[in-house]
Parts: C-alpha cells; sequence; structure tokens
C-alpha cells in the first residue's frame, strides 16, 4: 500500500492560499500575490503528477483493475449513524486524471494571468479567487462521498460567480455572473433532491459503496416505483439536472455564453476546462448506477448530450464575438462526452464510450484552454471580441497564430492531433449503439471543423484592418502557456487511455477502426474547405447562405431565443405574477387582517367610550339607579 | 317616652330630603349647588341617625356621636370642597362642571 | 452564586452601573465591558459543560439550582442548561456584544437606550437558563417589554405604529402561551401530588391526550408567533424595519429564536403526542412561511423589509425541522437557529452601517457601493452568501442538516413537502444576488455617495465578531453538532419511545 496522506495538501494548499491572498494580499503586496499564487499552484501541479506516477503506475491491481484508495477521510458533519459528510480523498482513474487536468490548466491559466491581468485594478483579488476555485475544484474532484461533492460544487459555482463578476463595476458582467449563478443554483436543486432521493434509499453517501456494482446500493431503490420509473432512476435524473446545469447543458446553457464577461484567463479555466466539465465528471462518477440501475436515466443523458452538441453548433456558426463561439464549441463538445456516457456500458468492450468520454475530457481541456488563451492574446492585441473588427492577424501574432491553428486542427478531429483520436472513440461508441445518435454526432463533426476555421480564417487571414494600434505579440508569461498547451494537445492523443482509464478499472482493448476514423477525418477536412472557401476567398456566399435561410439564421443567430424565453419566465412570471402579488397579499391580507383586528378593538371602543364620560353625576345617578332598583328586587321580588 | 312626634315623621323628613340631595346634585352643574346637595344628604343622614337613636336604643350614644362625625367630616370636607371650587373658578372663570373637562380622554 | 444566573446578574449590575454614571460617553464603555465579561462567561460555560460532559457527566441538564420562590402555587426559580441552551446563550452573547459596538454612535438618550438594550438582553439570557415554565415566561415577557421602548424611541419610520404592533402582536402570542403554560402546569401531577412549573419533572409525566390537543396549539402557535410563524409574522417585517441597529440585530438574531427554543423545548418536548398528531397541520403553515417569505423577499425594495422577509423565511425553517421530530431535522433547527441569529445580525449591522452614511435604505437609490466602501460591502456579500447557504459558512451547515434530517421522515407527504422547502434555496439565491447586484455592485449611480468613509474600528469589532461565528461554524461544524445531538438524545427517546414511528 503506497502512502497517499501528502494528498491533504493538495487541497489545503490553495485553500490557505486563499485566505492568505484574500485577507493580507491587498495590504500588503498586491505585486506579490500573482506570483506567490502561481508558486502554490506549481506545488500542487507537482504533487499532482507524483500522484499521478505514483496511482498508475506503482499501486497495486487486484484482478487487472486499478483500486479506489481513499487517501484519507474524516467526518465533517454527521447527520445520522450512517448518514455522514466527510471530506476526503478518493483516488481512482478519473479522479487521478482530473487532477492532471485541473493543475496542469490551472497553472498555465496562472502564469498566463500574471501576464494578462498585469496593472489590473484587483490584482490580488484575481489571484486569492482562482487559488478559491482551485481548491473547490480539487475538492470537487477528489470527492469521497456525493455529499462533499456537492459541498464543492456549490464553492466551484461561487468562485465562477465571483470570477465572472470580477469587473463588477461592469453592468453586463454583473449580470452575468447574476445569472450563471442562479441558473446553475436552479439545476443544483435538482443535485440536492437527487441526493437526497438516493440516500434516503440507500442510507449512505459514500462513493465507494454506492457505485460498488455487486453491492447492495445498486440493487436497492430500483424495485420502488414512483410515477413509473423506479426510485433510483428518478434519483439519477435529479442528480443528472445537477450535470446539466454545471456543463452548460440545454435547457440550461444559457448562463456559459453570457459567462465570458469574465476575464479571458478565467474563461479558460473554469468555463472551459475544468468547471464545465464538472457535469460529466459527476455522471462518470456515478456511472456504475447510472448503467446497472437506471438505464432510463442514462438515455437521457445520451439524449440531452447529444441534442446540446448539435444545438451549440449551430449557433456557434453563426456568432462574430469569438469567446462565444468558443463558448458554444465548449458546450458543444460536452455534449460529445455526455453522449459518450450516454451510449456507454459497464465493464467489457461496452464501456468503450465512458473511456472516450474521459479521453475527450482530458484532450478537451487542452484544446479548449488553448484556444481560449489564444483568443485572450488576440482580444489583448486587437482590444475588441468581434470578428468584424479582426483580419490578417496571423503577421502581428506568430506565435498565436500557429498554436491557435493547432488547437483549431485539434478540435477539427484532423490527426495526427489529440481530438482525432478522443472524437474517433466517442463516434465508434456511438456508431456500436446507437445510429441517430450517431449521425448527430458525425454531422456536428463537421459543423464543427467549419465554425471553428470560419473563426480561424476571419481572424487570421482575410483582409488586414486599420488598426488604431499596430497589435503585437503578447509578452513571455502569455505565450509559453500557448506553447505547452500547443505540445499538450499534440502529446495528449498518443497517451493510452484504454490501459489506464476505464468504467471497470481494467484494461480496455480498443484500436482506431479505420471506418469510422476515416469518414470523420473526411468530414473536417470538408468543413475546413467550406470555411475556406467562404472566409478566405472574400466570396459573397455567406450572406448569401444567410438571406437564403434568413429565419433559420436569425434564430440562430439570436440563440433561438431561448434567452428570452428564461427572461420572460423570471422577469414576467416569477417576478410579476408571483413575488408581486405575494409582497401585495402579505401587505393587503395578511396585514391588513392584523390592523384590521386591531381597527375593531379601537371602533368599538370609540363607540362604547361615552359610558366612560368623566362625569361624576352621571355616574351617581347609574348609581342610584341601580341601587333603588336592587332595593325594589330585593324588596318585593325576592320573597 | 313615646309622647310627641312619632318616628315615621323623621323619616319621611329625612327621605324627602334625602331625595332633595340626589335630585339636585344629579341634575345641577354649578358646583357650589351640588356641594350644597350632598350637605343636605348627610343632614337627611344625620337625621335618620338622631330619630333612631332616640326610638330604638334611648340609653345609648352612638347615634349622637356618629352624626357628630358626620357633622365634624362634612364639615372639612366643605371647607376642602370650597378650595378646590375657589381654585377652579381662578383657573376656568367657571364652576360649571360640564366646563371642566381638560382631563377627560 | 451559581455560573448562571450570573448571566442575568451580570447585565442587571451593568445596568445599575449605568445608572450611576454622570458622563453619558462613559455608558458605552460599560456596557461594551459589561458585555464582553459576559461574552467570556459564555465561553467559559462553553467550556465548563464540555468538560462536565467529557468527565461523563450524563444528567439532562447541567448545573441545576432550585430556589423555592412561591410556595402555594410551587413557583421554583429553576436553572439549568444543556448543550442546546449553552449554545443559543454563546449566540446571544456574541449578538449583544456585537449589537453594542454596532450602535456605538447613539446621541439620543444615550444611557436610557443602553439600558433598555441590557435589559432586553438580560430577559433573553434568563429565558435561556430557566427551566422552570413560570420563570421562563417571566423573563420572556422581560425581553418584551423593553422592545417596545427601543423601537419607539430609537426607531426610524412609523416607529410608534410599529412598536405598537410588534408588542401587541408578541402580547397576543403570550396571551396564547400564557393558557398553553397554565394547561401544562394544572396536568402536571395526574398522580395528584404537588402541581410543578418543572420541565424536567412534567416530562417524565404524559399529559393526557385530550389536554394535549388543546394545549399544544395552543403554546406552539403562542411561541410561533415569536418565531414568525405565518400568518402571525407581519410583526416582524414593520418592526425590523422600524427598529434601530442594535434592536434589529437582537430582534432577529435572538428574540427569535426564544420562539423556536420554546416551541421545542415546551410545546414539543412536553406535547410529543399531540405534536406528532398535529404535525401535519404546522408543516404547511411552516412551509407556507419558508416559500412565501423568499418570495415576499424578492419584491422588496428597502434593505430592512428584504432582510426581514428573508427572517420569516429561515425561521420558518427553524419551526419545520423542529415539527420533524427526529434527531437530525432537530440538530438541524438548533444549528439553523444559531446559524441564522449570527448571520441575520450581521446583515442588520451592515444594513445600519449602510443606512448611518447614505441615510437611504432604498436599494434602487443605492449602487456600486462596493468601490466606495469595500469593507462592508464585502462583509454583505459574505453575510448573502452565508444566508444563501454556501458550504464553508454556518447557513449551508444548518440548512443541509435540516433538509436530510427531513427527508428520512418516513411517511411521503413529509418528503415532498421537504421537497418543497428544499426549493427555497433558489428563491434565496435570487433574492440575495439580486440586493447584491443592485446595491454592490455595478457603477457608483449616486455622486454624493463617492466619499463616504468605510468601517470604522467599533464597526469592524462588530462585523468582524459575527462573520468570525459564522465561519467557524461553517468549517468545522462537527463540534456544534456534536455539543447539540447528545442533548437531544434524551429527548428524542422521549418522542419515539411514546411515537413509534
Amino acid at each position: 500500500m503506497i502512502n497517499f496522506n501528502y494528498t491533504i495538501w493538495i487541497f489545503l494548499l490553495p485553500f490557505l492560499m486563499f485566505l492568505f491572498l484574500g485577507l493580507a494580499g491587498h495590504k500588503y503586496f498586491p505585486r506579490l500575490s500573482g506570483i506567490l499564487g502561481t508558486c502554490g499552484l506549481a506545488v500542487i501541479t507537482v504533487l499532482s503528477y507524483i500522484t499521478a506516477y505514483k496511482y498508475f503506475f506503482t499501486s497495486e491491481k487486484v484482478d487487472g483493475a486499478y483500486q479506489k484508495i481513499i487517501a484519507f477521510n474524516f467526518t465533517w458533519l454527521q447527520f445520522t449513524d450512517k448518514l455522514h459528510i466527510d471530506i476526503g480523498a478518493l483516488l481512482d482513474p478519473i479522479s487521478v486524471m482530473m487532477l492532471i487536468v485541473i493543475t496542469t490548466v490551472s497553472l498555465m491559466v496562472h502564469i498566463y494571468s500574471l501576464g494578462y491581468m498585469k496593472g489590473e485594478k484587483g490584482f490580488e483579488r484575481f489571484f486569492s479567487f482562482l487559488s478559491l476555485f482551485s481548491f473547490s475544484m480539487l475538492g470537487l474532484v477528489l470527492a469521497t462521498n456525493i455529499f462533499q461533492m456537492y459541498i464543492f460544487w456549490e464553492l466551484v459555482g461561487v468562485s465562477s460567480f465571483l470570477l465572472i463578476g470580477f469587473y463588477y463595476q461592469k453592468p453586463s458582467a454583473v449580470r452575468a455572473s447574476k445569472k450563471a449563478f442562479i441558473v446553475t443554483r436552479f439545476a443544483d436543486l435538482g443535485f440536492l433532491i437527487g441526493i437526497l432521493i438516493l440516500s434516503f434509499n440507500t442510507k449512505t453517501f459514500d462513493f465507494i459503496t454506492l457505485t460498488n456494482p455487486t453491492g447492495p446500493a445498486i440493487a436497492q431503490g430500483s424495485g420502488i416505483a414512483f410515477l413509473g420509473l423506479s426510485v433510483m432512476t428518478w434519483s439519477m435524473i435529479f442528480v443528472f439536472m445537477g450535470g446539466v446545469g454545471k456543463s452548460a447543458m440545454f435547457p440550461f446553457h444559457i448562463w456559459l455564453p453570457d459567462a465570458m464577461e469574465g476575464p479571458t484567463p478565467v474563461s479558460a479555466l473554469i468555463h472551459a476546462a475544468t468547471m464545465v466539465v464538472a457535469g460529466v465528471y459527476l455522471v462518470a462518477r456515478m456511472f456504475p448506477i447510472y448503467a446497472l440501475s437506471a438505464p432510463v436515466a442514462l438515455n437521457v443523458v445520451a439524449y440531452v448530450g447529444a441534442f446540446s452538441s448539435l444545438f451549440a453548433a449551430v449557433i456557434a456558426c453563426t456568432q462574430t464575438d469569438i469567446k462565444r463561439v468558443l463558448a458554444y464549441s465548449t458546450m458543444s463538445q460536452i455534449g460529445y462526452m455526455m453522449l459518450a456516457l450516454g451510449v456507454a456500458g459497464y465493464g467489457g468492450h461496452e464501456g468503450l464510450g465512458y473511456m472516450a468520454s474521459m479521453f475527450h475530457l482530458f484532450t478537451h481541456a487542452m484544446f479548449k484552454a488553448l484556444l481560449f488563451l489564444g483568443a485572450g492574446a488576440i482580444i489583448h492585441a486587437v482590444h475588441s471580441n468581434y470578428m468584424t473588427e479582426m483580419g490578417g492577424l496571423r503577421k502581428y501574432l506568430p506565435i498565436t497564430h500557429i498554436t491557435f491553428l493547432i488547437a483549431c486542427l485539434t478540435i477539427a478531429g484532423i490527426p495526427p492531433f489529440s481530438g482525432f483520436f478522443s472524437k474517433d472513440e466517442i463516434l465508434a461508441a456511438a456508431f456500436h449503439s446507437n445510429k441517430i445518435l450517431f449521425a448527430v454526432e458525425y454531422a456536428v463533426a463537421g459543423l464543427t471543423a467549419f465554425y471553428m476555421f470560419r473563426l480561424y480564417f476571419s481572424v487570421f487571414w482575410g483582409k488586414d484592418i486599420n488598426y488604431h494600434q499596430t497589435p503585437h505579440e503578447a509578452p513571455a508569461t502569455m505565450t509559453i502557456p500557448l506553447i505547452v498547451l500547443a505540445v499538450g494537445c499534440l502529446v495528449s492523443g498518443f497517451i493510452p487511455f484504454n490501459k489506464l482509464v476505464t468504467s471497470d478499472g481494467k484494461i480496455l482493448e480498443s484500436e482506431i477502426e479505420l471506418m469510422i476514423a476515416i469518414p470523420s477525418v473526411l468530414i473536417g477536412l470538408l468543413g475546413i474547405g467550406i470555411a475556406y472557401l467562404m472566409y478566405v476567398k472574400e466570396s459573397a456566399i455567406p450572406d448569401k447562405l444567410a438571406a437564403t435561410f434568413k429565419y433559420g439564421y436569425k434564430w440562430a443567430y439570436n440563440k433561438f431565443y431561448i434567452d428570452e424565453l428564461y427572461l420572460f419566465v423570471t422577469k414576467k412570471i416569477i417576478f410579476r405574477y408571483i413575488s408581486d402579488p405575494v409582497a401585495w397579499f402579505d401587505r393587503h391580507v395578511v396585514d391588513a387582517t392584523m390592523n384590521g383586528i386591531a381597527g375593531i378593538t379601537q371602533g368599538v371602543s370609540f363607540r362604547i367610550r361615552g359610558l366612560q364620560s368623566g362625569q361624576l353625576q352621571k355616574y351617581a345617578f347609574v348609581f342610584i339607579t341601580g341601587a333603588i332598583m336592587l332595593a325594589i328586587l330585593f324588596i318585593y321580588l325576592w320573597k | 317616652m313615646n309622647s310627641g312626634i312619632p318616628l315615621q315623621y323623621f323619616l319621611i323628613l329625612a327621605t324627602i330630603m334625602f331625595f332633595a340631595g340626589v335630585y339636585g346634585f344629579l341634575t345641577r352643574r354649578n358646583l357650589i349647588t351640588i356641594l350644597m346637595s350632598v350637605e343636605l344628604i348627610l343632614n337627611s343622614v344625620n337625621i335618620n341617625f338622631l330619630a333612631f337613636n332616640r326610638y330604638l336604643y334611648p340609653h345609648k350614644l352612638e347615634g349622637m356621636f356618629f352624626s357628630l362625625f358626620v357633622i365634624a367630616v362634612a364639615a372639612s370636607e366643605a371647607a376642602v370642597a370650597i378650595a378646590i371650587i375657589i381654585n377652579i373658578y381662578r383657573r376656568f372663570t367657571t364652576i360649571n362642571v360640564e366646563d371642566v373637562n381638560e382631563m377627560k380622554f | 452564586m451559581d455560573i448562571l444566573s450570573l448571566f442575568v446578574v451580570i447585565p442587571v449590575l451593568t445596568i445599575t452601573a449605568i445608572l450611576l454614571l454622570k458622563d453619558t460617553r462613559q455608558v458605552r464603555l460599560v456596557s461594551a465591558f459589561g458585555m464582553g465579561l459576559q461574552l467570556l462567561m459564555a465561553a467559559s460555560l462553553v467550556f465548563l459543560y464540555l468538560t462536565a460532559r467529557h468527565a461523563g457527566n450524563n444528567d439532562e441538564m447541567l448545573f441545576i439550582k432550585d430556589y423555592l420562590w412561591f410556595k402555594s402555587l410551587n413557583i421554583h426559580y429553576a436553572v439549568g442548561v444543556d448543550g442546546i441552551s449553552v449554545a443559543m446563550i454563546m449566540l446571544t452573547s456574541l449578538v449583544v456584544f456585537a449589537g453594542i459596538f454596532a450602535s456605538w454612535e447613539v446621541e439620543f438618550l444615550r444611557k436610557e437606550f443602553f439600558i433598555s438594550l441590557i435589559l432586553l438582553a438580560s430577559g433573553v439570557f434568563g429565558f435561556f437558563i430557566s427551566i422552570d415554565l413560570f420563570t421562563m415566561f417571566l423573563f420572556y415577557e422581560l425581553a418584551v417589554i423593553p422592545m417596545y421602548l427601543l423601537i419607539g424611541i430609537w426607531g426610524t419610520g412609523p416607529k410608534e405604529y410599529s412598536a405598537m404592533k410588534l408588542t401587541l402582536m408578541l402580547m397576543g402570542g403570550s396571551a396564547l402561551l400564557l393558557v398553553g403554560l397554565l394547561g401544562i402546569y394544572f396536568n402536571s401531577s395526574p398522580d395528584g401530588n404537588r402541581l410543578t412549573f418543572n420541565i424536567l419533572e412534567i416530562s417524565k409525566v404524559v399529559i393526557p391526550l385530550p389536554d394535549q390537543r388543546i394545549f399544544f396549539p395552543l403554546t406552539f402557535v403562542g411561541f410561533g408567533v415569536l418565531g414568525a410563524l405565518f400568518p402571525f409574522h407581519t410583526w416582524s417585517p414593520d418592526g425590523h424595519a422600524s427598529a434601530p441597529t442594535a434592536v434589529s440585530m437582537l430582534h432577529a438574531g435572538v428574540l427569535m429564536k426564544l420562539g423556536g427554543y420554546g416551541a421545542f423545548r415546551v410545546a414539543i418536548f412536553l406535547m410529543p403526542e399531540a405534536a406528532h398528531e398535529l404535525s401535519w397541520i404546522f408543516i404547511i403553515l411552516t412551509s407556507i412561511s419558508i416559500v412565501y417569505g423568499a418570495f415576499g423577499a424578492i419584491a422588496q425594495k428597502d434593505l430592512k423589509y428584504i432582510n426581514a422577509y428573508s427572517s420569516i423565511s429561515h425561521c420558518g425553517l427553524v419551526l419545520f425541522a423542529v415539527l420533524m421530530m427526529n434527531q437530525t431535522a432537530m440538530n438541524g433547527a438548533i444549528i439553523q437557529m444559531i446559524s441564522h441569529g449570527l448571520m441575520t445580525a450581521l446583515f442588520f449591522a451592515l444594513i445600519g452601517m449602510i443606512y448611518g452614511r447614505t441615510h437611504t435604505r432604498m436599494i434602487y437609490e443605492m449602487g456600486g457601493l462596493m468601490k466606495i466602501v469595500p469593507f462592508l460591502s464585502v462583509c454583505y456579500v459574505i453575510a448573502g452568501l452565508a444566508s444563501l447557504g454556501l458550504p464553508g459558512l454556518s447557513g449551508f451547515v444548518a440548512e443541509m442538516t435540516i433538509f436530510v434530517g427531513a427527508f428520512q421522515h418516513p411517511e411521503l407527504f413529509y418528503r415532498i413537502v421537504t421537497i418543497l422547502a428544499v426549493s427555497s434555496i433558489v428563491i434565496t439565491a435570487v433574492y440575495i444576488l439580486r440586493v447584491i447586484a443592485i446595491l454592490l455592485l455595478g457603477p457608483t449611480t449616486n455622486e454624493h455617495f463617492e466619499h463616504l468613509p468605510d468601517a470604522k474600528w467599533f464597526e469592524k469589532i462588530s462585523v468582524v465578531t459575527l462573520i468570525g461565528s459564522v465561519a467557524a461554524i461553517g468549517l468545522a461544524p462537527f463540534w456544534l453538532s456534536t455539543m447539540i445531538g447528545t442533548s437531544l438524545h434524551p429527548i428524542i427517546e422521549k418522542i419515539i419511545a411514546l411515537n413509534p414511528f
């Protein structure tokens, strides 16, 4: 048994860093705090790589399967004898893989931010929030039980809120942060209800007990039916709702594009590489339950994923804000991962989708972070977010150009870049399980290549635009992370995921199926070709197309009016038809009743106060009359 | 012993005086008149005391003493009342009870 | 002199000292000293309590003292504490301590203000230490009366109206309560022994069920009025809005908890059968409180109103959890009382400080305060996050304990209602973020506010005390949870013995 006790520092260090920078950074060393934060994260990155090495290559396997190791665990809050929230670290293939993803991307983003955020007001605040985020995200992936995951789930939500609203004086940023928090909070409500149902039926929060494929938890609850579905299915659908919110799947995707109001490094870290894949991670974490006990819920996962990926890809083709294009592309790629999980089964070759999903999560983190950081470098140079205000930048930004091109090729699925391998596995998994979903994903692959190269060509090629200042390449602190991540894009495709990360921890034999790989590369190339024709050749085709499919284009450009629908529901229904009437009811019915009681008392007392006139003679009159009447009573009637 | 005026006469006189006093107390609005009515009531009671004392317990003196007490109390009461009335008059320039209502409500 | 009575004696001594003072500037120093001493006492009480428990003392109540007070009715002055009351005493002393600093700048009739405030506090302390129903009721009334003066004299807005409304509604509640308590008293000894007011003795007998059916609702509603039970909550928005800062803090932070504590300690503990039988009615009412309060808060424009409605929602959760009658939910109810007490006091303190600077409480008249008064704003955000249940702050611990506990209820009806109550966390997020966005973030809307000073030292003491406690509970809930949990055992055992679920 290898000692993993030191993993506690993977949590503690960023948390301490957050407290330290947040409380003291402002006063004593605003400049130094960036470097301090980055160094702290570097230590964590090293620890994570050591952990990964030790876990994958030196830990013991049982029956050829990687074991789940509890590095440490202590009870944080005891509910009942069986239900208690623990805080601990669970090491298994996916959590260790996530450690690598998070720390690598986070470190790159830290270094990049040293340059990008230089001179911004609130520099130390930025780094303390980043530390808070790293802490929460690491806690999330290392969670030993579902409630610990929920705790950190909320914490990443709040760090995302704080970072989106980093420019707190900008009304659009404030709106976006609020929206992100509330939408994900609503989804988290589902997560919490799912946890409650799950815990009621299984009497445990613990992941190892819950997901043990031969354990009692899986069998429990699947028998009890409620409204036609088993209780387990209900709880898994509710839990998935949390994942839908955090991973910006349809219909809770609306916060993600707006979240691009945050600083670009934040978009790269939180809204592309790490936090938004938490939903995928959640499903993967609970996968045995989904696969063995709630297949209906797993189907929901597949269809939501497929629909979201198509939906987002269509919208991405029409957007002009480069960060928004990337945001929709993120949503689309996460849809891929969800779909892959949804079509997978537990163990053996059935588990191909699971492996593919994790593989894609890994490669996606690399290339999407690279895309966002590249976009940040572009925005840094041009001071605009809009493609229409860019063009011909390849001369000015050579390093950014090359790395961005690599990222685009990766996401388009061109070999030998990593995206090709992971996407191919997903398509293969879909092909073997559901042909309709496969067709959808195949089309999305083409769309992806198209919109990414639309972005690439219109930014780096095309005609030169008269910039106010000549754009210049970003400083080394920003370009080094780009180069590192580009290398990551090249290399990560060759990591043998089928040996390391599989649904049951055993080695999965898989090879590239040429029948699927070749057409997928072809459709990628087709997409790139169309983009080339439309955006480099200066043709009028895009405008013509837009004119031909006028309504379709308009709908897609306006994101299918989902935002307006939400706005309608919140502003009109919740505010106008629920809250205001409640407030009115409270003032004019409940309170009025209380005031009414007081009023009646007062009114009656006004009526009868004439009796208490204060005139002695009236009292005396009443008194004497009474006395006489009593006298008569006693003398004549009381015989 | 029984020669002279019968007891009923005293009682009738006292009753008339009592109700005259009550009537005056209830209807008059002038403080002095009200005070005078109270004196009437008190004196009617005195007459009753004396009459009953004389006719029922001729060898005892409690009735006499009681009426002496009543006279003394009435005298002091009149003194206090008149002092108050004078003060009221100084302040309100009236001794009509209905006008003296500053403390009401 | 036993340690518990000191909690009443120290405030009285402080009041006497203030009365003797000539210089009004020293008044606040003396008050701060007195209440600081009280805080130290509370801390040492926690310590003594834990030591005694650790030493193996398993009595239901510790530090019991009993003096006969009025022989013919068998009224005693009886005090004693368990983990729950120790925690509530700690909460009270924290809030009072912070309240003294929050009202550092009261100018008008300063001496009288502090006297009333401390008198109020001594009533609350007395309530928590008593185990005799009569003394408990006495202290309860003692706490309500200074409230009238504090709001009526030092308040803002329609203060006389609000003070009158608050006092009358609470008095109405006490009238019901008194009937309930007398009902318990006259049933306290079915064997024909002496009647008693002592809670521990009453808990050993079983009050006949027909009597429970009458007196449980009376007692519960009587305490419920103070705990803002729907539809008897309307004193709360007006009262809070008119009250001066420290009074809002004390009122929402501590006085409303008297309701929850009383409902738990008297109504449910002494009459569990009726509580079990009638709980569904009150569960419905409290669920309405929870959701309705939260929706009500969304529509408000005045900071104090928002907070008052939010308090209705959160206090509804306390009564809701108490009625679930199982260990976890009740544990959650107590933690929620403490957590809500701290964070709502924090809210009201901050609102008072913001109002002291901007002279308005209307959120639309302010904006972008984060840039102008960063310290206060950051604290406000922390309070808001605590209120919407962010892990790491106390609100999360309390709410999750309640939800998990309530969801373990074996009957489906209760679980469905729990889901309804859970949905309040989203609504809470909506109104909290709405306020934060309008009030603190965005560009500065009013240029008159641009040179407002940030927090002064005494304001910082007040706020940091509260935030520290909120974070301490949020980060390390186990000790509090365990302390309450062990004290709940005898109570739960009694309930379960009578109602085998």
